[in-house]
């Protein structure tokens, strides 16, 4: 039984798992922070992005001014973002029986995978995944049509020049994998190779293996994967949550007795407590709000924003932003707030309930008939005619490198009463903000990750033992800037098998046993003898 | 003896309505439905639970009850089960029927107890209390009842939430289906798989009726409803709140749109925005037409449909109306009924089955003159239309799911005598398999024949797949060798050497013998050698060495020549061999004895 691991991202994972005769693709995370070192894409003409001086090397040798620019203080490329894929030379990936995808952030990857390795397999998802999954590609190809951009800079990835280019481009690792988005025909491609599963599904694999989803408690249809046969039990463990948000609390028992237990996806913010940054959330915004500016939230547009508004729905009136308009711009927004009330199997006991009333299960239905929040799929048409300041507004992408939150950073970064909050964990604020410097508006981190912590998981590990844990590297030691906190990384007996991209673990199994049947005809004719 | 099923329909035997199913399955004993009949106001109304038990609770003697959707002939005994005579146990239903059930069953309540004045029934209460042991069904879900008994839920695409159940204890397995809409397939999780089990219950409400195609009825129903609103007249349609209703009143709804009708439609239930309601939060269990549009266009939100009033019955000029129940056995939808069925212009579509007793079944059959309470008669003068909506499973649709599931027997229930006697022979003809259809009371019972699971260790199978050279022939078996070990219920089969050394054993080697006299002028070792060299030249690809203690081995076999001290022609041939050996030993002896005698 061998590992592949095709991705170094801890949250994003994509690993292949070869199990007594099948290819078992674990996840197809898409690595989007590469898009950082690209320039954003404004929607209307920016003179300041426009008028950007190109780079060349100081000595003057390396001339690449079409392609590279600078931008505070900082060299970017101007091109259509691209973003790192899973790797592709470890494995033919055309041999891959079937991918089974534990949440919709964990699957942006697949149009890549499904559409240009030759794969011929299925793919399991379950309903909700598939859903929000759909709806959060064709936000980016949306977001990346609307903006054609003709160039798509290739000289800067040449071994020699990337070499010589400044920090962070210079040690950007893997960028000739970097590609382009896919298209919205490769996407529904990819997606009607979905197969619909429902949590503790049994679904049989070539009569080989069974595999079955749990419940995971991350996001809306989240989900862990069981990989068994009669005498082996392999657990992935993707992005869960042990926090009582909106999803179906996570399902812990069924992960007992595993021989390998794969874990990825723990939180990316281990020191930040999710309830502590809601509060200061909503103060910052409270604050920003009476002060007569604007907040801008970036954001994914599923997920957390669902708990934001919720949050958002009791805070209102407390705080006296009853007539405060709320804006949520996105090519799929109405959809996503649609989709989030109908899935109602795949939802925390409490929102049940209210299913059952019959109510939605979410007070943003309340927020969007008394007219406190309105949605958008973007700033041109309606919105440019009803949008009234001070307001807050949530878009997206969360990089600040594409979709309609470029437009809002222009517009009102110049302004120290407006605030930017972010609540996405996938990107350090910092790059982001990047080629917006100097800004005068007011910067307020407060990621939310609901993920499982060290303390949650080291916990989770003694309660369903697991004989063997294999996880990404970065698990294994305390984080780069905080090397002391030894309580940041995983401790265990035996000590967890560390992975990065491009790892080929061989795991510690014994297959013993295997299990057959006898026909009926030929255990009628067994005789006992008693020992 | 052979492990069998048992399956006992306290209600629905032969008979719709009250669908109660009783299953025996690997020690298990699993209740399939609580249903009321619509047909009888006395005890027979509810199944005869006292066939479980005479005295206490049913508690001990069931391990779960299964509710395949929400119509009360399959939910409205519920309260009266678990609180009344008595029932702890689990009760398992999907989402959108554990929503609407208990909205049904205290409709039912307030209309026997607060209308009919009846006492001895359930109360608010009790349909709480019930409710309060309902665990939540999701699609697909193997759902672990303790360790043994398993149940599955398929979409069955009835009425809103309702399912199939497969029932699994060990290798022994059971399907129910209430009412399959072969239309089921065209929402998007699949329909069932090839589960192949020992019974598949099915009811047969239609068994004789192969309907004409879905769309050829909308248009009929359509024709109908517009000729009488153009003649003036009024249409009433009865109806159950949640169901089928919804989908007339789409049906309506863009008709209306389309032609550019005025005629008001009316729905006569205060359910009516409630329901569209649950089936709008619930949409993700509706069909794949509307799933699709509905971020665009919620189906459920009607412009030309009207909330009714008891008062609207007697206004001038046409008008539609939905009106609860579908069987004119009570409530809004009889009150109408008499008031409109003095007019000939007017017009009543029955679009579903109605039970006998009923004045809907009445009026259906052609009776013109009905009795009503305190010896009135009313003259059904208006036109009756029947409109085989109801989404109960019908001939084709039954055919079908056993084409999918493959069963290996067949139950009949929910369906009248007759009709089900003819559905049995077309499924015993077709499919070649026994159908059953017990009446109420009755046992069915199904003998299983399962195969027995054993590990089998994986040295011993890697050693066997060997000697089946490289690649096996799945077309050829094969005999193997090997030990089966049963212990503590679970067995295991492994090569008699690591059986001997787990149960500590000694290996005892049995050994034949066997001395063949001959004549042979050469010497000892000559013969041998002779024998050796033979042997060697004609069995191509087994093992053979002569030995230096002056043997030869074939295999396992051991030959060894002497001679007597009086005639040293006179030779004895010794071979011993194991029992495993005996296989090849007798084709070695007649190469011997046919060297020896040329």
């Amino acid at each position: 039984m061998k590992l592949y691991c095709l991705s170094g991202h801890p949250t994003l994972p994509c690993n292949v798992l070869k199990f007594k005769s099948t290819t078992i693709m674990l996840d197809c995370g898409l690595d989007t922070t590469s898009v950082l070192n690209f320039l954003p894409l404004p929607l209307v003409h920016s003179p300041r992005l426009s008028k950007l001086p190109g780079w060349i090397s100081k000595d003057g040798t390396i001339n690449l001014e079409k392609e590279l620019k600078d931008c505070a203080g900082r060299v970017f490329v101007d091109s259509q973002p691209e973003f790192c894929l899973p790797e592709r030379e470890l494995l033919d990936l055309s041999t891959i029986d079937v991918i089974l995808i534990s949440n919709y952030h964990c699957m942006m990857a697949l149009p890549y995978i499904t559409e240009h390795t030759g794969f011929t397999g299925t793919v399991y998802a379950t309903e909700p995944t598939l859903q929000i999954g759909r709806l959060l590609m064709e936000e980016v190809v949306n977001f990346m049509e609307r903006v054609p951009k003709a160039q798509s800079a290739t000289c800067w990835k040449n071994k020699e020049i990337q070499r010589m280019l400044p920090g962070p481009l210079k040690d950007a690792v893997d960028v000739w994998t970097w590609k382009r988005c896919y298209s919205m025909q490769e996407v529904n491609s990819a997606l009607s190779k979905v197969q619909l599963v429902g949590y503790s599904q049994k679904v049989e694999l070539f009569g080989a293996v069974q595999v079955s989803p749990l419940s995971s408690g991350y996001s809306l249809g989240s989900s862990n994967w069981i990989i068994q046969s009669h005498h082996e039990k392999v657990s992935y463990v993707s992005g869960s949550s042990l926090l009582t948000t909106h999803p179906q609390p996570m399902d812990q028992s069924s992960l007992k007795n595993s021989d390998v237990l794969i874990l990825t996806g723990l939180t990316q913010m281990p020191t930040a407590n999710p309830d502590g940054m809601l509060g200061e959330f909503c103060s910052n915004l409270a604050m920003t709000i009476r002060a007569g500016g604007n907040v801008l939230v970036p954001c994914y547009s599923s997920g957390v924003i669902y708990d934001l508004l919720e949050c958002l729905y009791q805070f209102i009136e407390s705080a006296s932003l009853g007539t405060t308009p709320f804006y949520f711009i996105s090519p799929v927004a109405n959809s996503s707030l649609e989709f989030s009330q109908i899935f109602a199997e795949w939802l925390c006991h409490n929102k049940q309930t209210k299913v059952y009333l019959p109510e939605p299960p979410f007070p943003h239905a309340e927020l969007i008939q008394t007219n406190k929040l309105k949605h958008y799929p973007s700033i041109h048409g309606d919105f440019s005619s009803e949008f009234r300041q001070p307001c807050v507004v949530f878009t997206g992408h969360p990089s600040l490198r594409f979709g309609d939150v470029v437009h809002f950073m222009e517009l009102w970064g110049k302004s120290s009463l407006n605030t930017i909050i972010f609540t996405e964990p996938d990107f350090s604020y910092l790059d982001a903000l990047a080629p917006y410097q100097p800004l005068a508006m007011k910067c307020v981190y407060c990621p939310i990750d609901t993920r499982l912590n060290f303390h949650q998981v080291s916990k989770l590990l003694k309660e369903v033992q697991p004989l063997h844990v294999v996880c990404p590297e970065q698990y294994t030691q305390p984080p780069l800037t905080q090397s002391h906190r030894s309580d940041l990384m995983l401790e265990l007996q035996p000590p967890p098998m560390p992975y990065r991209r491009c790892s080929v673990l061989n795991l510690p199994f014994r297959r013993r046993y295997e299990r057959v049947y006898i026909l009926p005809e030929v255990s009628e004719q067994v005789v006992h003898f008693p020992l | 003896n052979m492990p069998e099923i048992n399956v006992t329909p306290l209600g629905a035997g032969q008979d719709v309505g009250r669908s109660c199913i009783l299953v025996s399955i690997g020690g298990k004993n699993i209740m399939l439905d609580c249903g009321m009949h619509m047909g009888y106001n006395d005890d027979r109304r509810f199944p005869d639970f006292s066939y479980i038990t005479q005295n206490g609770r049913l508690t001990d003697f069931l391990d779960c009850v299964i509710i395949s959707h929400f119509h009360l002939d399959h939910c409205g005994a519920l309260p009266y089960m678990s609180e009344m005579v008595g029932y702890d146990g689990p009760i398992y239903m999907t989402h959108p029927t554990k929503a609407i059930c208990p909205i049904l069953l205290e409709d039912f309540r307030k209309i026997t107890v607060d209308k009919k004045g009846e006492t001895n029934f359930f109360t608010s209460q009790m349909i709480k209390d019930c409710m309060k042991k309902v665990v939540p069904l999701n699609l697909h879900q193997t759902v672990q009842v303790d360790d043994e008994l398993e149940i599955k839920a398929y979409y069955a695409g009835h009425v809103l939430g309702a399912a199939m159940v497969h029932i699994k204890v060990g290798s022994e397995s059971v399907v129910y289906t209430v009412s399959v809409n072969k239309y089921a397939k065209s929402h998007i999780s699949a329909w069932i798989d090839k589960c192949r089990p020992d019974i598949l219950i099915s009811e047969s409400t239609y068994a004789t009726t192969i309907r004409d195609s879905k769309r050829c009825r909308e248009r009929d129903f359509l024709k109908k409803v517009h000729e009488t609103i153009e003649r003036g007249g009024k249409v009433l349609i009865p109806v159950f709140a949640l169901g089928r209703a919804q989908e007339l009143c789409i049906l309506l709804e863009t008709f209306w749109e389309r032609m550019n009708l005025k005629a008001p439609i009316y729905f006569s239930t205060g359910l009516t925005e409630k329901a569209n309601h649950y089936y709008k939060l619930f949409i993700t269990w509706t069909n794949q037409k509307i799933r699709k549009t509905f971020v665009q266009r919620n189906m459920f939100e009607f412009k030309h449909i009207k909330a009714f009033d008891r008062s609207y019955a007697d206004n001038p000029g046409p008008m539609v109306v939905f009106a609860t129940p579908g069987m004119l056995h009570a409530g809004q939808s009889l009150q109408i009924f008499k008031k409109w069925a003095g007019n000939e212009k007017n017009m009543v579509i029955m679009p579903g089955y109605c039970v006998q007793g009923t004045i809907g079944h009445k009026i259906l059959n052609g009776q013109r003159k009905l009795e009503m309470e305190g010896r009135a008669t009313l003259d059904v003068k208006l036109q009756v239309e029947y409109m085989s909506f109801s989404a109960h499973a019908d001939a084709k649709g039954i055919m079908q799911l056993i084409r999918m599931a493959e069963p290996r027997n067949m139950l009949l229930v929910h369906g009248e005598a007759v009709k089900m006697e003819f559905l049995k022979g077309k499924i015993e003809q077709e499919f070649s398999i026994d159908c059953y259809m017990p009446a109420n009371g009755e046992t069915a019972t199904v003998t299983t024949n399962p195969s027995v699971p054993v590990d089998i260790s994986l040295n011993l199978l890697k050693r066997e797949m060997a000697l089946g050279g490289p690649l096996p022939d799945p077309k050829k078996p094969r005999t193997m060798h090997g030990t089966l070990i049963m212990k503590e219920n679970s067995l295991k089969l492994v090569s008699s050497e690591q059986a001997l050394k787990e149960l500590g054993l000694n290996e005892h080697q049995l050994r034949f013998t066997c001395r063949v006299q001959l004549q042979d002028p050469h010497s000892d070792p000559d013969t041998l050698h002779r024998i050796y060299t033979h042997l060697k030249s004609v069995l191509k690809g087994y093992t053979i060495q002569h030995l230096p203690d002056g043997t030869v081995m074939v295999e396992s076999i051991v030959i060894k020549v002497s001679s007597s001290a009086e005639d040293t022609n006179a030779k004895v041939l010794l071979l011993s061999w194991s029992y495993q050996g005996g296989e090849y030993f007798f084709t070695a002896l007649c190469i011997v004895k046919r060297l020896m005698y040329q």
